[in-house]
């Protein structure tokens, strides 16, 4: 019988890596994630997130590289011998077994004695709120419900590892931020390690305490919520951080005076990297560039729609590049504004 | 008049103009297996001597003819079940394959051979001149040949032979249609690969195997050729479908060889009804893992 995994202080990928034929999906992999983290793996889709799930799961074996827990190396143990808990993206609940038994069969897989399995199955369905659905099929319930009988199915055998693939992405809105929340509750509750694949930013920034962010099977950055919010390293990582605004300009000056060229006009910026005068990428978020009378950039709306206490719209300068803003007051297509936005919103990235 | 429309209503149920496409494949399914079974069992009802009821009373006082019901399914059960029972492991490797193709059309090719192709070959491989024998003696394995046609094995052979790749392509469509996430979510809560097959893969697989059973023993139970060609047709292999044949075609009494044919598929249609009774018993929903 499998033994579950022992409590560890750390959990080490060193330079993993794994090939499909030609195609690199994960290109040498190094990440650290202590005991009791939340990691959240943030990419698009293809980028090789899930890929590294599964290699740290067991399913998919490494191409190179090792995976260590503490002093063990555990990447050429089988799946079963791991004892990471998972929750699949389809939930992979076991059709023919009722709610209650489906969550049990981790724990019957380790042998224990009848009366300690129905505790801990018992508690576990609790902790998930379905101790009404306890004895109904996979079948028989919605999918938010099916979602967290897979949640504490993976759970119930106290993992020191839960490995999550999307689990969010086959349910409604409103379930979606329900089980956010909920996700979360459950992490700090059993105080175990987390690791979240997921290719949505808000739920990586919701949920996380550290984001790798990757791309093309790399890893582009690792860093806190709010590292990777304000401060992306790379540019592509903040087109995904949701920088829409991402244009090719010249820089004037370099360092503290930094300034950029957004269509003619001159605006103040941040320098991220080596920034020298010349060639430059700037960066802004749509809910960082306003309308004020003063501002440097000409536009003309195209499109505003309201969001809800803001409107976000789309505008032109006069040589056509398109710039996303948001504007507290109505604004309407055709109308011209001036935009703006403080230097340190404005990121520039040596092209 | 307030009332819908009785096309539109017949529509509602399924039935308009499309519905007339189904008529060749019904007039097909009426003239040539519903009229000539009718017109068998009525003939079987119409013996040239005695009552309605005397060819049956004939078939199950005679052992002769009786006992070819217990030969019959003395080959074809074993057969079936050494076919089905190989082939779940079987499909379950050429699932994991990249390229499972080449694999599967060899294992298909016999069932593309026919009957008697198989059962020829086979008498020249396993006879007692065959290269079986043969090797056998000059590797001093065995001081004299083994005999394995013109008997019971002869007949249990051709049957595994022609007809595993037919029970192979039906398990294999139930495997796959299992979803791979249900072994992987097993593997993860430390299910070991005995454990997996035994608690997941089976139990979702029983439905299927049990329709691949009936389907394989109706084939199996029906052997004819190669029970003749392979066999002792006059002994150990008498099965019934030869006792049908010598009614009809060597004692011309065709009103027996239908009371013969309806007992044999009294008999199959008893066993077939047996096993999909018994899978009602379990679980019979989606193999899937995902939202149903």
């Amino acid at each position: 019988m499998a033994i579950a995994a022992p409590d560890f202080r750390e959990l080490r990928l060193d330079g993993v890596s794994r090939d499909f034929g030609v195609l690199n999906a994960l290109r040498d992999v190094t990440l650290t994630v202590g005991r009791g983290e939340f990691i959240a793996l943030l990419g698009p889709s293809g980028c090789g997130k899930s890929t590294a799930l599964n290699c740290l799961a067991g399913l998919l074996p490494l191409t190179s590289g090792s995976i260590w827990l503490d002093d063990r190396r555990i990447d050429q143990l089988g799946p079963e011998a791991r004892g990471f808990g998972m929750v699949f993206q389809n939930y992979a609940l076991f059709p023919h077994m009722s709610v209650r038994r489906n969550v049990a069969f981790g724990l019957e897989m380790q042998g224990r004695p009848k009366a300690e399995i129905a505790r801990r199955v018992d508690e576990a369905i609790q902790l998930v709120r379905l101790t009404a659905q306890a004895d109904k099929l996979p079948g028989q319930i919605s999918g938010g419900q099916q979602q967290r009988v897979a949640i504490a199915r993976a759970i119930v055998v106290e993992p020191p590892l839960v490995l999550m693939d999307e689990p969010l992405s086959n349910l409604d809105a409103k379930l979606r931020l329900e089980m956010r929340t909920e996700i979360r509750r459950i992490h700090t509750m059993l105080g175990c390690s987390t690791i979240y694949v997921t290719h949505d930013q808000d739920e990586a920034l919701s949920l996380a305490d550290r984001i790798v962010v990757l791309r093309d099977g790399l890893v582009r950055q690792v860093g806190t919520p709010e590292e990777l919010y304000a401060r992306p390293s790379q540019p592509d990582v903040a087109e995904f951080m949701g920088y829409r605004n991402l244009l090719s300009t010249r820089a004037e000056a370099a360092g503290a005076g930094l300034v950029v060229r957004v269509s003619g006009a001159a605006l103040a910026g941040t320098p991220v990297g080596e920034v020298w005068p010349g060639p430059a990428i700037v960066a802004i978020r749509p809910e960082d560039l306003t309308p004020s009378p003063d501002a440097p950039i000409a536009v003309t709306v195209d499109a505003a729609e309201y969001r809800g206490r803001d409107f976000y719209g789309l505008a032109h300068t006069g040589d056509g590049t398109e710039l996303f803003f948001r504007s507290e007051t109505r604004v309407v297509a055709g109308e011209a504004l001036r935009l703006g936005a403080s230097a340190a919103r404005v990121l520039v990235y040596p092209a | 008049m307030n009332t819908v429309p009785l096309s539109v209503r017949l529509a509602q149920r399924g039935l308009d103009s499309v519905t007339l496409l189904v008529l060749p494949a019904v007039l097909c399914v009426i003239g040539l297996f519903v009229y000539p079974f009718l017109y068998g069992l009525v003939l079987s009802f119409a013996p040239k001597t005695g009552g309605i009821l005397a060819n049956y009373r004939k078939f199950f006082a005679d052992p002769f003819l009786y006992d070819t019901i217990g030969t019959t399914l003395l080959i074809a059960v074993p057969a079936t079940l050494l076919n089905t029972v190989v082939s779940i492991p079987v499909a379950l490797r050429v699932r994991l394959m990249a390229k499972p193709r080449l694999l599967t059309t060899i294992l298909v090719i016999p069932i593309t051979l026919g009957t008697v192709l198989v059962a020829e070959g086979l008498l020249n491989y396993l006879g007692p001149r065959g290269w079986l024998n043969r090797a056998l003696l000059e590797f001093g394995l065995s001081d004299h040949p083994v005999r394995l046609v013109h008997n019971y094995w002869g007949v249990f052979l051709s049957l595994v032979i022609t007809g595993f790749p037919f029970t192979f392509l039906l398990t294999q469509s139930y495997v796959t249609g299992i979803d791979p996430s249900l072994e992987q979510a097993g593997a993860m809560l430390g299910a070991r690969a005995p454990a997996r097959f035994r608690r997941i893969l089976l139990p979702l697989l029983i439905p299927g195997l049990t329709v691949t059973l009936c389907l394989s023993f109706v084939q199996a139970f029906s052997v004819f050729p190669s029970a003749v060609l392979l066999g002792a047709p006059a002994g150990p292999t008498r099965v019934i479908s030869i006792a049908a044949y010598q009614a009809a075609f060597e004692q011309y009494d065709y009103s027996m060889a239908s009371a013969i044919a309806m007992i044999m598929a009294a008999v199959q249609v008893l066993i077939v009804v047996a096993l999909l009774a018994a899978r009602g018993l379990v679980y019979r929903g989606p193999a899937g893992g995902g939202k149903g």
